[in-house]
């Protein structure tokens, strides 16, 4: 694959779940700079806003990674949390182990990862029990 | 309708985003589950919550929305003033209950995006 055109890099801080959600925004507002197409740039927001929200409330956070192509911009999540035990079934939408603190706050519908699928072009979850969990998203230009 | 407006009818106080209250939106949604907004909400600009908290406005933010209204009673604090105003948004902030405050805004023609305005 082509060297993209620009990568970013962020650390997600699994302790604060309130300030979640900095690297979306960070990467939205660079995004709006490009010069591409709004409805691109909030599928992206979306599809990465969510996985970031899972990072930090189900692995303690972790780090992800934007690459923009000339032809696709490239997400990827990683963290060394817990691990999901069966990704198919974390993939259905409704599907959630989220502790009732995290529904209070909004969250806990078992919609993430569907989420993250629709908005997306292309998704990959690749995850091990008790060494982490790495999702790849791309969504075309 | 204008923001300016949602803010009137609803008796709401403005909390941030004061020079954006001429601007234009053309529908609403009103959910407490963020997951539900993110998976389920198209194109409307305005979001009336009961759920007080700074990921509301990152939900909003993503999504390209315009106006926050908590309802309730529910004030927003420093956070999430700041935050809203970093994402260009309004926050307003009304007495009423989500039912209410919904109806009031569909009667006088904000409709959500399963309607067709008629
Ligand atoms: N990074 C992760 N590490 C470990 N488990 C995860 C991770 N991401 C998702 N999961 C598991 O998959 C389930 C489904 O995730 P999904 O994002 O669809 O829903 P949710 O996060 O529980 O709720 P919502 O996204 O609607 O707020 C989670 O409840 C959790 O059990
Ligand atoms: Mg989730």
């Amino acid at each position: 694959m082509k060297e993209p055109k620009l990568s970013l890099h962020y650390d997600i801080d699994g302790t604060d779940f309130l300030a979640a959600g900095s690297a979306s925004s960070d990467t939205k507002r660079i995004l709006k700079q490009s010069g591409i197409d709004a409805r691109v740039i909030r599928n992206v927001a979306i599809a990465m806003y969510e996985g970031e929200i899972n990072t930090v409330i189900h692995a303690g956070g972790g780090t992800a990674d934007v690459n923009i192509y000339d032809d696709c911009i490239e997400i990827i999540l990683t963290d060394h949390g817990p691990g999901i035990e069966n990704v198919e079934q974390a993939m259905q939408e409704g599907f959630s182990t989220a502790p009732e603190n995290v529904r209070a706050l909004g969250f806990g519908a078992g919609m993430g990862l569907p989420n993250m699928k629709k908005y997306t072009d292309e998704m990959t979850v690749e995850s091990e029990i008790g060494t982490g969990t790495v999702v790849t998203m791309k969504v075309n230009l | 309708m204008k923001i300016s407006k949602i803010a009137e009818l609803l008796s709401a106080e403005v909390y941030t985003g004061r020079e954006l209250l001429e601007t234009s939106v053309y529908s609403a949604c009103g959910a407490d589950m963020m997951s539900d907004v993110l998976a389920f909400v198209k194109d409307q600009s305005v979001l009336l919550t009961g759920l007080v908290n700074p990921q509301v406005v990152r939900t909003a933010e993503m999504m390209d929305m315009r106006c926050i209204v908590f309802v309730r009673g529910k004030k927003p604090d420093q956070t999430i003033i700041d935050l809203a105003k970093q994402a260009n948004m309004v926050i307003l902030a009304t007495g009423l209950r989500m039912y209410c405050a919904c109806g009031l805004l569909y009667s006088n023609g904000l409709v959500g995006t399963e309607v067709k305005k008629q």
